[in-house]
């Protein structure tokens, strides 16, 4: 698995006038049901209505021109998901009506909606956050297009001159088969759980990156500026391969709250760091407070590979969300830092998992938790370090925030090691805000909601500062509108 | 007016309304009534001092005018600058030219003293004030022999006692209040760090700033000269002075005022635990003042 690409001698597989044939062909011998979808504009506008079927599935991979063992894999994992339980932990999931959801749109389809669908409190947000119109509208899912996409085409030219591929997951597969091949599905198989069965059997968008040996990629790849490359699904995958010695830092998600009808939202991201290759990972979600948002992420970290895993969790009426990364050789890092803000209505159910598979590996799990009016917030973490891994450190830091007398926070760390040779730290806090932290903010003139914005920033800064400024400048800002109810 | 304070006023000059006025202020924590009916005027231009023991409610006194929520005002009235100082927020307060520098500054961990600043000031002056807010922070600095890497410390966060107390005194120097209280600001400084902030306190002195200097020790008062002092045991002021009054407090401690007030036959709640610090300076045990093994003429 471990073996290096070349990616200048694959194959070019170039879109093709065939395919788009083929593509039509397959769409007109759907049923007539599902033709029902076609807009009869210049926009066509396709979506397999509600609810999964192996039919669905199979319109799905065929929709898209899959390999057969796409296809297979998405039967499979189809067949997998219903046999699997939902898991009998965590967060309250049993209000999810999986037949209630559109499991495939094509991504025209967000043109079929207005600026008015949009939610007030959604469109006020973006007022104060001071969001550009033109972004309002993707964010808000009524626009495909985004006046970036100039920037980010440009972006593409560079990272094409050092073989650096930058696509959603339809066109790498499409383009990039035996990469997408080779390491689909290898670092969190389908049978991992019920939600990753799920996306493997319905997936559509998310990014594949490839980086190849010894390529530093200097900007951040953001997900951001792809705004038109069918990105933001609900199922979206996502696949990054830094090859040996290569870094590769990727953002996906921005503050302004993502509004979506369908109310479920579950991605897998793969994260492959060969040998001394370092991939940074930052995710910012604020998803709208209806939609259950469950992630399963996964990094494997060979020989002194690093893999950082940066995730910020607001919005949402659900997260369950614990990145997670395999120390695979020698001296191989982990950095989970997370934070999760829980307002009323909401559960934030996050964490990280490690598992030290090697010596002389390192990892450590700072997660930051705040919780306002009802909310909740639980911290599930798992380090696992085998036997014969010795000189392994690890560092676990939970600390969590209440706002209000009637939020949550739990904390459930799991920690089992097989090796006595290591070195281990956990540790938890939970803090309250306290009258006197407000009192003396408040008594330099700082209004009740700019004390309680600083303290509670200054709470989340340790990973506020693994941001890139204008997401921490953002997110401050939207710490900001969260303080505005009067604390109780 | 109380008898009192139209006596003090007499005694003043110039000035005919005060800056800060409190009136019979009764103030209670958990049900339990700290202070019994405090009196007390300020104006711009003066020094008051506020002598007492541990625990004869001066820290109660600073918190109930600056707004905290645990101190319940359940009689009296205080006048700020012409407006009712009880029914403002916290925050009205400071601005409104009110300011309290803390015994024990709060740490907040996280916040940045540089941001923290800018914010304050904003606050208290409008955005205009942030412009020159950088030279002004600067020259500030360097007044109180501060490095500029404090800007980049989280605010009080392992701070030590001195710096702790040179940062609170920034904030005033930044915020530029019309009466500022200061709770034992003197506490927990050794000689250098006391010197600086006592110059500090005295560039500030002026006609635009009334001071109010809560201390249980002189040394503070022999750097900065007080006008008026006030002696507050259990809750009340007992004794009201100039600035010879410190002295006398200084010399003799509080045990011979005690004396005095009982031979009128007055009530006087004295706080348990506080037995040992009434004595003077000859009686006192020179271990509770850090200052004694530094000499007193040394500072």
């Amino acid at each position: 698995m471990a073996t290096t690409i070349d990616i200048n001698n694959l194959p070019a597989i170039n879109v093709d006038p065939e395919r788009e044939r083929m593509l039509r062909e397959a769409e007109l011998s759907l049923p007539l049901e599902y033709q029902a979808g076609w807009h009869d504009d210049i926009k066509p506008v396709f979506t397999t209505g509600k609810g999964l079927s192996r039919e669905v599935v199979t319109i799905i991979s065929k929709m898209k021109g899959e390999p057969a063992w796409m296809l297979e894999r998405r039967l499979k994992s189809f067949d997998h998901f219903l046999d699997r339980p939902m898991p009998a932990w965590g967060a309250d999931l049993s209000q999810i009506d999986f037949e209630d959801i559109h499991y495939y749109l094509k991504p025209t389809e967000k043109q079929g909606k207005t600026w008015e669908d949009v939610p007030e409190e959604i469109k006020n947000t973006f007022d104060k956050l001071g969001i550009p119109e033109a972004e309002r509208k993707f964010l808000a899912g009524v626009s495909a297009q985004y006046e970036s996409e100039v920037v980010y085409h440009s972006m593409n030219e560079d990272l094409a001159k050092q073989g650096v591929i930058f696509t959603d997951m339809d066109s790498g597969l499409r383009e990039h088969p035996e990469i997408v091949k080779r390491y689909f599905g290898t670092v969190i198989p389908y049978k991992d759980n019920k939600f990753a069965a799920l996306n493997t059997a319905v997936w559509s968008g998310g990014s594949f990156v490839y980086v190849p040996k010894g390529v530093h990629v200097q900007i951040p790849l953001q997900a951001y500026f792809r705004i038109n490359a069918k990105n933001s699904g609900q199922f979206e995958r996502t696949l990054i391969i830094a090859e040996e010695g290569s870094y590769v830092h990727y953002i996906e998600g921005c503050t302004a709250p993502v509004w979506s009808t369908d109310s479920l939202h579950s991605a897998v991201v793969e994260l492959i760091a060969m040998k001394g290759a370092t991939i940074r990972y930052t995710t910012i979600q604020n998803w709208s407070n209806n939609v259950y948002n469950i992630v399963t992420k996964r990094a494997v970290a060979y020989e002194d590979a690093t893999v950082a895993w940066i995730d910020g969790n607001l919005g949402s009426k659900v997260t369950m969300k614990y990145p997670a990364v395999y120390l695979m050789g020698p001296r191989a890092k982990a950095e989970i830092v997370s934070a999760a803000f829980a307002n009323s209505g909401q559960v934030q159910d996050a964490g990280g998992k490690v598992w030290h598979c090697a010596p002389d590996t390192t990892s450590t799990i700072t997660s930051k938790s705040v919780t306002k009016g009802t909310g909740r917030a639980e911290f599930r973490g798992w380090l696992k370090i085998y036997k014969g891994c010795t000189g392994s450190v690890s560092a676990m830091k939970c600390d969590a925030m209440l706002l209000d007398k009637q939020c949550y926070s739990g904390t459930t760390p799991v920690i089992e090691v097989d090796e006595e040779k290591v070195a281990l730290g956990h540790e938890a806090t939970v803090s309250k805000v306290g009258e006197e932290e407000l009192f003396y903010l408040m008594s330099r003139g700082l209004s009740e909601q700019d004390s309680m914005t600083q303290i509670v920033n200054g709470f989340i800064e340790p990973f506020t500062k693994e941001l890139p400024m204008e997401y921490a400048v953002e997110l401050g800002r939207l710490i900001h509108l969260q303080m505005d109810a009067a604390v109780g | 007016m109380t008898a009192v304070l139209q006596a003090q006023a007499a005694t003043d000059t110039g000035t005919t309304t005060p800056t800060l006025l409190v009136e019979g202020l009764r103030v209670a924590i958990d049900g339990r009534e700290i202070l019994h009916g405090i009196d007390l005027a300020v104006s711009k231009g003066e020094v008051h001092a506020i002598l007492g023991p541990n625990g004869s409610g001066k820290t109660t006194l600073a918190y109930a005018l600056m707004g905290h929520p645990r101190y319940d005002i359940t009689a009296g009235s205080v006048d700020f600058k012409g407006q009712d100082l009880l029914s403002m927020a916290v925050d009205e307060r400071s601005k409104a030219g009110l300011f309290l520098a803390f015994q024990y500054p709060t740490a907040i961990p996280g916040v940045q003293m540089g941001n923290f600043l800018r914010l304050a000031v904003k606050s208290r002056f409008g955005d205009e004030a942030v412009k020159g807010f950088r030279k002004n922070l600067a020259e500030r600095l360097q007044a109180l022999k501060m490095d500029s890497s404090y800007m980049a410390r989280y605010l009080n966060e392992g701070f030590s006692g001195g710096e702790k107390k040179k940062a609170e005194i920034l904030q005033m120097a930044l915020l530029k209040p019309e009466i500022a209280i200061m709770d034992e600001t003197d506490s927990g400084l050794d000689v250098d760090a006391f010197r600086v902030v006592a110059d500090g306190v005295n560039a500030m002195r002026g006609p635009d700033l009334g001071i109010v200097v809560i201390t249980h020790y002189n040394r503070m008062l022999e750097f900065i000269k007080p006008t008026h002092v006030h002696v507050l045991i259990g809750g009340k002021i007992v004794k009201r002075g100039g600035a010879e009054l410190a002295q006398d407090v200084d010399r003799h401690g509080y045990q011979p005022i005690i004396e005095e007030l009982r031979a009128r036959g007055e009530q006087i709640e004295l706080p348990e635990e506080a037995g040992a610090t009434y004595g003077g300076r000859e009686e006192s045990d020179e271990r509770r003042d850090p200052f004694r093994s530094h000499g007193r003429t040394s500072i």
